[in-house]
């Protein structure tokens, strides 16, 4: 894989990632528990889908095959999607939402922070401008946790069978793909090892404060799906979200 | 959640009044209202309702039974005998040319 490859390659996953995401919480409009929060969670998913787009964009460019952000978006299938499982999984109830997004915002939070010291310029101007949006993300999902962990009977046990669901996807974060590895040499993406022990370190932190429990075992890292490895759940989400600009290419509003 | 003093029927979170400053030196004024089970996030609630456009450098949040407000029936004792006392306007002087009358 030469360097360019395992450019686009990364970039692909940082806006699946968030382009995926972004489509679960927008599940929520109309739907969530308040109309306050109902907004939280469709903005947040507004910020993932704009950040997509900014890392779409560039692989697309980058790639060289004429692809723009939404041709990736729309007219790629679920087995070319480089997205990790995690962020795919069903929007679950209330709970498991706010705590796949801690975790992930947790992630995207230290991630972004490193890449702001790529040696990629764009990559590096992508990451200081959405580095902003995820702190925010991260302060309040955080905040949910807390609240949801250390509330009532009901919300403690959602929040801690949440944990226990969400938990066992989050290994495979840390585990390098082979473009991963390349630019950690290459010095444009950070290396995962490092990564982990300060998101480690932000989800302790957390529980700590919420009273829930991590499950005593640590992630299966390295052990079944990787990044790009999909569930049955993302093939329903594209057929769902591609439906439009499959059914009308090209169409713009 | 706990749920605070709030009108019987009222299913929702407590009420806070947010006011946002839309520049650094201008007062606060009253943005509208959130509902929140606490203080962090009605501030986070108010920052999405109120200032996700960049309409605010900064917010306030308060709780709305905090605030004590005059009634209708007030109106008649607290504003009206100020209505025909013209001499507590300061309009009986001649404003220089060049000054910004309000």
């Amino acid at each position: 894989m030469d360097a360019n490859a395992a450019l686009v390659d990364f970039l692909l996953g940082l806006g699946d990632d968030r382009l995926v995401l972004g489509h679960r919480l927008s599940e929520w409009c109309g739907h969530a528990p308040i109309l306050e929060e109902d907004i939280a969670l469709t903005n947040i998913a507004l910020d993932l889908i704009g950040q997509a787009n900014l890392f779409l964009s560039l692989a697309g460019d980058l790639e060289g095959k004429g692809r723009d952000a939404d041709a990736l978006a729309y007219f790629r299938i679920d087995r070319e999607f480089r997205n990790h499982p995690l962020v795919e999984l069903p929007k679950g109830d209330f709970a498991f939402t706010i705590m796949r997004q801690f975790l992930f915002d947790a992630f995207g939070y230290h991630l972004l922070q490193a890449l702001g010291e790529s040696g990629h310029e764009e990559l590096r101007g992508i990451a200081g401008k959405s580095v902003k949006e995820t702190a925010y993300h991260l302060r309040h999902s955080a905040e949910w946790v807390v609240r949801l962990g250390d509330g009532t009977d009901e919300s403690h046990g959602r929040a801690q069978r949440a944990l226990g669901e969400a938990w066992r996807w989050t290994g495979a974060l840390f585990v390098p793909t082979p473009a991963e590895a390349a630019l950690d040499e290459s010095g444009v993406a950070p290396n995962l090892a490092g990564l982990e022990f300060v998101w480690r370190a932000s989800v302790d932190e957390v529980m700590l404060n919420s009273t829930l429990e991590l499950p005593e075992a640590d992630p299966p890292a390295g052990k079944g799906y990787r990044r790009g490895d999909h569930t049955e759940h993302l093939g329903t989400l594209l057929a769902e979200m591609q439906s439009l600009a499959r059914a009308h290419p090209g169409a713009t509003w | 959640m706990t749920q605070g003093d709030h009108p019987v029927g009222d299913t929702q979170w407590p009420l806070w009044e947010v006011f946002t400053q839309s520049a650094p030196g201008k007062p606060h004024e009253h943005a509208g209202s959130v509902h929140a089970p606490d203080a962090e996030l009605a501030l986070q609630n108010a920052r999405d309702v109120y200032t996700r456009r960049g309409e605010a450098v900064s917010l306030w949040v308060v709780p709305a039974d905090a605030i004590t407000a005059s009634s209708p029936s007030d109106a008649g004792p607290f504003f009206e005998p100020g209505n025909d006392k013209p001499y507590r306007h300061p309009q009986f002087y001649k404003v220089p040319s060049g000054v910004k009358v309000f």
